[in-house]
């Protein structure tokens, strides 16, 4: 299974991936429910660039044999690549649509949001859940949340986010019940953008 | 120095000695463990049970067909000067694949490569030659030759 994988630099994985990948699900978990709000990661292992922590431990909890794997070029050119076909034993696919998660860690050079599978009348739960790595959580453009999750509304601002971001997550959203789960990761902390958001951009 | 690449790591022998290690007995490798200078190594993946799929062919020849699921332990570790040692070793005994994943990496170094052979290795792979004639002695103790009577009457049409 992990023939033709260079382990020379591969990086340790969890350390006790049973708990470990136990605890990292509750806290997405937890992302995804509450949407907009950064969740914060202790069990993360150091993971290989460019991966952020938060990034690789979303990788080892939920990837596996069954979910086929995009990655942006980025990552490809690194070493994340052999370490997540080691630990997961993940397909990779260069096709966006056939990702059950795809990792984006150059927002502002990724495909478009509507790029990637929006599940289908049956399967809606079958679309592609988009990790996008941003350099921070906070200090972009100001964006109001509402909907399912949270009380009121909320106001985000993550950096490194393309221009039409918002106004992608918007179409996305618009079509729920598909559409595809955004979750942004920084460093430590994971924050989960559900398709059943509405989004409101500041001053529009 | 690192030699995963292409030279000892892609080797006839190392899948020899990988065969010899998982199929040992953990008490076996435990005990050949104890007798060595243990190097530095840290776990890249932790000693982790699971099952693979064991499939055979008929007589060695026919079309493969699912035997059955066998529990297999397996590893993977970097000693400090580098090598990168794998083992899948039958059995649920962490403590063995983590011995034969650090053995892996140490007959992958210069430095242990030979010790290793021949204190670890060697005796091992006798025993397991032992094993298998005793085995084999056993069941030819009992072998039983098959043959056909002729019939006395042909079938009635």
């Amino acid at each position: 299974m992990t023939l033709g994988i260079d382990l020379s630099r591969i990086h340790p994985g969890f350390p006790d991936s049973v708990r470990d990948s136990q605890t990292v699900f509750r806290a997405i978990m937890d992302a995804v429910a509450r949407p907009g709000l950064a969740v914060a990661l202790n069990k993360a292992p150091e993971a290989p660039a460019p991966l952020a922590r938060a990034t690789g431990a979303i990788a080892l909890t939920l990837l596996d044999f069954e979910t086929p794997v995009w990655l942006d070029a980025n990552v490809l050119a690194g070493e994340a690549a052999a370490w997540l076909r080691f630990h997961c034993g993940c397909p990779l696919t260069s096709e966006t649509h056939e990702a059950a998660f795809a990792f984006i860690t150059r927002p502002e050079d990724g495909p478009p949001l509507s790029a990637f599978n929006a599940g289908d009348a049956k399967y809606p739960d079958r679309s592609t859940t988009v990790v996008i790595q941003v350099p921070d959580l906070d200090g972009g453009r100001p964006v109001r949340l509402k909907g399912p999750g949270i009380k009121g509304d909320r106001t985000i601002a993550p950096q490194g986010l393309p221009g039409d971001f918002w106004e992608q997550v918007a179409d996305n959203n618009s079509t729920f019940q598909f559409g595809v789960d955004v979750i942004l990761a920084s460093g430590d902390l994971l924050m989960g953008l559900p398709r059943s958001l509405h989004i409101q951009t500041e001053g529009a | 120095m690192s030699d995963t690449g292409l030279g000892i790591a892609a080797s006839e022998g190392r899948r020899e000695w990988m065969a010899v290690l998982a199929k040992a007995e953990a008490s076996e490798v435990s005990a050949a463990w104890e007798r060595l200078e243990k190097p530095a190594y840290t776990l890249l993946r932790p000693p982790e049970p699971g099952l693979v799929l064991v499939r055979g062919r008929m007589g060695g020849l026919g079309d493969p067909f699912n035997l059955g699921e066998m529990t297999v332990t397996r590893s993977a570790v970097r000693l400090t000067t580098g090598e990168t040692g794998l083992s899948y070793v039958a059995g649920r005994n962490r403590k063995h694949a983590e011995i034969a994943a650090v053995l892996d990496a140490m007959l992958q170094s210069e430095a242990h490569h030979d010790q290793v052979r021949s204190e670890v290795i060697a005796p091992l792979e006798i025993a397991q030659a032992a094993r298998r004639q005793l085995s084999a002695r056993k069941a030819a103790a009992t072998r039983v030759d098959f043959f056909t009577l002729v019939r006395d009457r042909e079938p009635s049409k």
